[in-house]
């Protein structure tokens, strides 16, 4: 299994190692999932998240090349500005899920899903323009998530960067942590406020202990894998290879924002225009259970009449809600709002409903 | 005195204890899972039990232990009837991952062959199991 620079900070810590996608990782750490996104909410969480890809589009074809790959519109990006985004097959479906950030004209970067990287690389080679040169630094890049709403307070002593002038997908690319130099962006995947700290990989572990200090002060906590879910279902944020992948379009998975059909042409917009054109048969669809029992990935998903109408893609408790909540594609028809389905957990029907947006959003400061 | 596994249960490979008791001339069995159980499955979010007087059959599934990150079977040390079921698990799961030998006992089971408690295992032998496993 491949390891991050901070295995052993995560060994220290007494964490449960998994095995998640190739990489030992950390599912959670001794106090627990519950307690881990319970710190997310109310503080901070640390999440080593350098597990994650990063790939590089340099030259003056890189705008060009990125265009080409994404649905989003990268005309609209400024330095400093990111945007997520996914890439599509010429079918619609998704390659990867993944922010693009801007740092000069002519360099883009690409955080992708870790599972995803050595795909993800070969589809942008096979489809890069000219004068663009294409360069994973993944190996040598380390990426720290600190999330929560004590994020900013707790991090600020730590940099002469003024975060409250950074704004939500905003970035700073000449900034220091404790001295070292990193970049700065205020993105996450928690639905909470907070930032990602991009660094040289060799600075990881001294970075993450220094964060760690500047987390637990605020009563923040290292979290996993585990609390990781939890957190960016209860967001709403969709996974990789739950609830995305390459037989799922955009559309389908409600991304349509960030779909550009009028913009810039992409890998997949003529078949994501038909799509649209045509009506969009299926699509992911959140729901509460309203009678006790967790739907899980897998599971089906029956309509009113008892007749099996889709798939959980993810699933479990929400913490926050002290609810059980799920994802699923179901037929367009029943995605909308207090429409009744029930799952299929394990043999037992269990009663659950159709809600729309986030299950959990956070307030506003 | 061993906290981890206490010394007068008995053990099954499937990380379930049993404590076993004289009454009304018969024994009845407290059953729960083991320290090792829920050191693997994490917070415990839901856990599904039988209903008094209905069976269980040793080695069979008996109800589900639901962690936030997967779903668990449990399987029953023990044949008989379900004389009493811990009910208040039904609202706080969490005196599984809190005291799973006392307040996070599940089931009672009168036992109807007594023979079954010489396959369980002792703590001692449970114990080797897990380091057998590479626990």
């Amino acid at each position: 299994m491949r390891r991050t620079p901070l295995y052993e900070a995560h060994v220290r810590l007494g964490a449960k190692m998994v095995d998640f996608g190739g990489w030992a990782m950390p599912v959670s750490y001794p106090t627990g999932i519950l307690e881990e996104h319970r710190a997310t909410r109310t503080a901070v969480g640390v999440f080593d998240v350098c597990h994650m890809g990063e790939v590089h589009f340099t030259g003056p074809g890189a705008a060009a090349t990125v265009q080409r790959l994404v649905t989003n519109d990268v005309g609209r990006l400024e330095n400093g500005r990111a945007f997520y985004t996914v890439a599509c097959l010429p079918t619609g479906g998704i390659v990867d899920d993944l922010i693009v950030y801007r740092l000069q004209p002519d360099h883009y970067v690409a955080v992708v899903n870790a599972s995803n990287i050595d795909k993800d690389v070969d589809w942008f080679q096979e489809h890069r323009g000219d004068d663009c040169k294409i360069d994973d630094a993944s190996p040598r890049t380390g990426l720290i998530a600190f999330q929560g709403p004590r994020a900013e307070a707790a991090l600020q002593p730590l940099t002469s960067l003024p975060l409250d002038r950074l704004r939500p997908f905003s970035f700073a690319s000449d900034a220091t942590v404790d001295g070292r130099p990193v970049w700065i962006a205020r993105t996450g995947y928690t639905g909470e406020d907070g930032f990602e700290i991009f660094c040289d990989a060799q600075d990881a572990p001294a970075l993450w202990d220094r964060l760690m200090t500047a987390a637990e002060g605020a009563g923040g906590k290292p979290v996993g894998l585990g609390a990781r879910d939890t957190l960016r279902l209860e967001a709403r944020l969709p996974l990789y290879g739950n609830d995305l992948d390459d037989d799922t379009t955009p559309l389908e998975a409600g991304l349509g924002w960030v779909v550009k059909l009028e913009g810039d042409d992409f890998i997949g917009r003529d078949a994501l225009r038909a799509q649209q054109a045509a009506g969009i048969a299926r699509k992911l669809t959140g729901f509460v259970m309203t009678e006790r029992g967790i739907a899980r990935h897998g599971y089906a998903i029956h309509d009113a009449d008892g007749a099996a109408v889709g798939t959980v893609t993810s699933g479990g408790p929400a913490p926050t809600l002290t609810q059980n909540i799920g994802l699923g594609y179901v037929p367009t028809r029943l995605s909308v709002t207090g429409t009744k389905l029930s799952i299929d957990c394990r043999g037992k029907r269990v009663a659950a409903e159709v809600v729309t947006g986030p299950f959990y959003k956070r307030g506003k400061k | 005195m061993n906290a981890q596994y206490p010394d007068d249960l008995f053990y099954t490979k499937d990380h379930e204890w049993a404590r076993v008791e004289d009454r009304d001339g018969g024994k009845v069995a407290t059953i729960g899972v083991t320290r090792y159980a829920v050191e693997q499955l994490g917070d415990v979010t839901q856990v599904d039990l039988p209903k008094e007087g209905e069976s269980v059959k040793q080695a069979e599934v008996f109800g589900s232990v639901e962690s936030v990150k997967a779903v668990s079977d449990l399987f029953a040390p023990v044949t008989g009837k379900v004389v009493k079921v811990n009910s208040p698990l039904a609202d706080s799961p969490e005196y599984v991952n809190e005291d799973p030998y006392d307040e996070g006992w599940m089931i009672q089971v009168a036992v109807s062959n007594a023979k079954e408690l010489d396959g369980l295992l002792d703590a001692e032998a449970y114990q080797a199991f897990l380091r057998e496993q590479g626990e």
